[in-house]
């Protein structure tokens, strides 16, 4: 199916998120959209799959104008779309989600739900991937959670399907199945659309390019063009791809975790026995397949696990048993995995969420009174610093797009006097710009004498960042080694092989 | 506002068109200056949107919940006239002979409704048949009695809802505060007159606190739901009380048989506001001032904005170091002081001659409606149980003088509720932008659509 949009026009009060995007989507054809944090991408998506009413122009699929209501009328009309933020019931089952919108009974108002297991299975199988269809949603890993959204634009057997970021949630070995199953579907003829900040997935897939900055298609690119040119067309500026930063200078703060184990409330043991050190003047960059620990690892650091066992010693002092106010207190910087779950509040402004986690006193509360005007004033100094693209602190973070609510969350994290900075997925949809600036200021911090912490699935960015990297696997470091380990170590350390020497290049 | 997305035809002149293949990056300037010229780009724009940013204004009035509620009350009033015209007798008649005289059941429709409405307002405002200013503005004394302990509860709720907690135990706080207040009262003998009233304030004020701090506590630290605590805490609130009634030498006026209290002393009552003329007692601005504070609490102190982080997104709060179980009971704690002030102002301001135990008369839960009415924000709370009070004071007058039945007023209360509830519907009757650009209330739009897709 051929999918048109001609001049849509989406404005959000003064905002224009969309200006006249044309845009032409031919059946077999992987369409990349590429374009910097709030550059519309999303927004022109959800006019496309009926949650947005266009201001202007117009739908076309197959030459035929369309006219949809919601996402119901998109869906029949065989678009499937898999959003950015996950739109799934989290209480519900992977096979009862998939089923939404479409239920199949026998008898009067009985569901099929045998039915909808075996589509789940029939799906996965398809594209060959494994998900539980009676796994409730709201337990699984982002990662497959993710899965279950690409099984539901699936399972509809829709013609064009729209992809928004599938692969900020995924690891390099899940994004190489997905993009897999895109060229399937591209040679089954389907039109598809593909968003996306990581350049190698752009030229691995994309047979056009379209750009899009400040809500209007600036150009076309070609996929075969450099880096470092699709880079500076994303977002309008010459980006340095690399990372830059001197030798590790070692200072004495130091980070202490040693015989650290978590275990989940119904016994199962996530985190088993881990012990390391991380030098104030270094980043510890924890690599691993999603899943394997990390996550409730640096949750452990925080305090969010009272349970845990074992022991974190910062600068000397415990933290393990401590709540997360007092961790927090210590100077512990925290990026939560989850932004939208674990990071902001998304009916909260702005300026609300930069001091979300900084009301237990001065500057900003004094005699339990909010300082607003402080407030507001660090609110716009931070949106400037960290180039968070909004029309307001007074914005509800919500209604950012993707990336700058990521960057919110940064921007409140690193902006506090940090002694140690733990940062998950710090870059998670973040765009190849921003990517840039947070990576200097993650080395600003280590190079301040500051322990840090960065948990990545994103092998490149591990190499680029870390002076160790740690890989975890089922819950356990298989080895801890310098940043300049060969690539096969490290993708063998994943799967839980342990290194022949173990490096202690500390 | 560091970048607004292409509003300005300059923008396109800077960008290459469409066909342009070049690297954008290697022919624009500067990051610094492009941040520059955008704010000049920005400052050049705003003066020629002035216009737009009062339609903006304008917009955002009419999509708020102030135009909802508005318009709620007025489609239920409209309902309620419906209905009055249909009981009327004068209307029946007169519509029994439609045909060869319709301008009398016009003229009995406008008598009705006209009648009815003009008696409500008489009273619950002004009574315009007194002789005098003093006596005439007596009804609106009245009215804000009866808003007394709605507004207090109604913020007790409306606290509680913010933080993301449903309190449906008025009814058991309320009763307890009374309990507790009315015992200091009558109990605690040969105090002088502002001491024993404090005492009796702060006693009950403390047993609604502790009293919906059980419930804030077992949430806490069990996970129980707070709406089946708060219900059950009710009913145990309620025989606890009937029971210190029935029984001599614990709340039972001595002497008598009936389950009812002695009378409130003078020295612990809280004195008339304008005077023994009205019965509009200190109560009212004891409830003022606890609109203030909880305005306060909610919008500008630090507690505040944890009980809303907890009440918006529990793990956001958590994972930035707030203390949710703590939240949770001391959010319960305040929700319940400020109801026990509604049960403090009744039996300390309003029924000072002794009480049952009906001594909460429905407020606890009137408090709920009174708190969705007003969207759970403090002002609004004020002003919905203003107008409820004013529904109780007016709708017995027109009882009295029109002889339409009181329930008639209790179905416009209860329909504002449901149109309230139901924001779409009164925005697409008054035809009021819907809340398009938002996408959470998109996104359930379109759970519906795929639902029934
Ligand atoms: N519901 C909304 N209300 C107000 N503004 C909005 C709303 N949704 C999006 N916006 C604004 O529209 C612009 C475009 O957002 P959009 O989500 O489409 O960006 P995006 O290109 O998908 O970015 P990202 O790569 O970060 O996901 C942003 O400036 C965003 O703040
Ligand atoms: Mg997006």
């Amino acid at each position: 199916m051929r999918l048109e949009l001609r001049g849509i026009t989406k404005r959000f009060g003064a905002l224009v998120a969309n200006d006249h995007i044309d845009l032409v989507v031919e059946p077999g054809e992987i369409h990349c959209l590429l374009g910097e944090n709030g550059a519309g991408k999303s927004t022109l998506m959800n006019v496309l799959y009926g949650l947005y009413d266009a201001d202007e122009g117009e739908i076309l699929l197959d030459g035929e104008v369309q006219d949809f209501e919601g996402p119901g009328d998109a869906m029949n009309a065989g678009i499937g779309m898999v959003h950015q933020h996950f739109m799934l019931v989290p209480v519900f089952s992977v096979a009862e989600n998939v089923m939404l919108g479409h239920e199949t009974t026998h008898g009067p108002g009985i569901l099929d739900l045998s039915a909808a297991r075996e589509t789940v299975r029939s799906t996965a199988d398809r594209f060959g991937f494994h998900v539980d269809p009676d796994a409730v949603v709201e337990d699984l890993p982002v990662g497959v959670q993710q899965r279950v959204e690409i099984i539901k634009a699936l399972s509809r057997d829709a013609q064009v399907l729209v992809f928004d970021e599938p692969t900020a949630v995924l690891t390099p070995q899940e994004t190489d199945e997905l993009m897999a199953i895109m060229r399937q579907l591209k040679d089954e003829g389907k039109a598809i659309v593909f968003i996306t900040h990581k350049l190698r997935e752009v030229r691995e897939v994309a047979d056009r390019i379209t750009v899009v900055r400040h809500g209007k298609v600036v150009g076309e690119a070609d996929p075969t063009a450099p880096d470092n040119e699709l880079a500076s067309l994303m977002v309008g500026r010459a980006v340095q791809l690399t990372v830059d930063k001197q030798a590790a200078r070692h200072t004495d703060n130091e980070l202490a975790v040693s015989h650290l184990q978590v275990a989940t409330p119904n016994g199962q043991v996530v985190v088993d026995d881990v012990s390391f050190t991380v030098r104030g003047g270094e980043i510890l960059v924890i690599a691993g397949v999603q899943g394997n620990g990390q996550t409730e690892l640096t949750e452990a650091l925080i305090g969010l696990h009272p349970d845990a066992r074992g022991s974190i010693l910062l600068d000397g002092s415990e933290l393990r048993g401590r709540s997360v106010r007092k961790v927090l207190d210590a100077g512990v910087g925290f990026v939560p995995e989850d932004r939208s779950t674990d990071g902001l509040v998304g009916e909260f402004s702005i300026a609300e969420n930069l001091i979300l986690d900084r009301t237990d006193g001065a500057p900003f509360v004094r005699a339990g009174s909010l300082q607003l005007g402080l407030r507001d004033e660090f609110a716009r100094e931070k949106v400037d610093e960290f180039d968070v693209r909004t029309t307001g602190i007074d914005l509800p973070v919500g209604r950012l797009s993707g990336g700058n609510q990521q960057k919110v969350v940064l921007a409140r994290e690193m902006s506090r006097e940090l002694r140690l900075l733990v940062a998950a997925q710090p870059t998670r949809g973040v765009d190849v710009g921003s990517i840039e600036f947070i990576h200097q200021r993650i080395v600003e911090t280590r190079d301040a004498g500051i322990p840090v912490i960065v948990v990545s699935t994103e092998l490149d960015e591990a190499v680029a960042l870390a002076d160790r990297i740690m890989v975890m696997y089922r819950g356990r470091v298989v080895g801890i080694v310098p940043a300049d380990t060969p690539r096969d170590v490290l993708g063998l350390m994943m799967a839980g092989v342990a290194p022949e020497t173990e490096g202690d290049a500390a | 506002m560091s970048a607004r997305p292409g509003q300005d035809p300059a923008d396109s002149a800077e960008q290459p068109p469409a066909d342009d293949r070049e690297p954008v990056g290697t022919t624009e300037p500067g990051r610094a200056e492009e941040i520059e010229q955008e704010k000049a780009r920005e400052g050049a724009a705003d003066d020629g949107e002035t216009d737009d940013r009062w339609q903006e204004a304008f917009r955002r009035i009419i999509s708020g919940g102030w135009a909802v509620a508005l318009g709620a009350i007025l489609l239920a009033v409209i309902a309620g006239s419906l209905m009055i015209i249909v009981t009327d007798e004068a209307v029946q008649e007169a519509a029994g002979y439609f045909f060869s005289r319709p301008g009398d059941t016009f003229a009995a429709v406008g008598e009705a409704v006209g009648g009815a409405y003009s008696a409500l307002f008489q009273g619950a405002v002004y009574n315009f048949r007194a002789d005098t200013f003093a006596a005439g503005i007596r009804p609106l004394t009245q009215t804000l009695n009866n808003a007394t302990p709605l507004i207090a509860a109604g913020l007790g709720v409306a606290i509680a809802f913010r933080a993301g907690l449903l309190n449906i135990g008025g009814q058991g706080q309320m009763l307890m505060s009374a309990t507790a207040a009315g015992w200091v009262g009558f109990g605690v003998t040969g105090l002088p007159f502002p001491l024993h009233l404090i005492l009796a304030l702060v006693a009950g004020i403390l047993a609604g606190a502790l009293w919906a701090g059980i419930a804030g506590l077992l949430k806490a630290r069990t996970g129980a739901h707070e709406v089946i605590v708060t219900i059950m805490l009710n009913y145990v609130a309620l025989y606890l009380l009937s029971y210190f009634l029935a029984t001599p030498g614990l709340m039972q006026a001595p002497g008598s048989a009936n389950p009812k209290t002695p009378p409130t002393p003078e020295s612990a009552q809280l004195p008339p506001l304008l005077g023994e003329r009205y019965t509009l007692h200190w109560g009212f601005v004891l409830a003022l001032v606890a609109v203030a504070v909880v305005w306060w609490i909610l919008n500008r102190s630090a507690v505040g904005f944890s009980y809303r982080a907890v009440g918006e997104n529990p793990r956001a709060a958590r994972v930035a170091g707030i203390d949710v179980s703590r939240s949770t009971v001391s959010v319960m704690l305040v929700a319940g002081a400020l109801v026990g002030l509604a049960g403090v102002t009744q039996v300390l301001g309003t029924v000072t001659t002794g009480f049952g135990s009906d001594i909460d008369a429905g407020i606890g839960f009137d408090a709920i409606t009174v708190a969705l009415l007003g969207n759970s924000n403090p002002l609004g709370v004020l002003g919905a149980g203003i107008l409820f009070g004013a529904f109780k004071a007016g709708g017995s007058a027109m009882q009295a003088a029109e002889g339409i039945p009181i329930e008639i007023v209790l179905v416009v209360q209860s329909l504002i509720v449901l149109f309230i509830a139901a924001p779409p519907l009164v925005r697409a009757i008054f035809r009021l932008p819907q809340p398009g650009s938002a996408p959470k209330k998109k996104r359930s739009k379109a759970a519906r659509k795929e639902v029934s897709a």
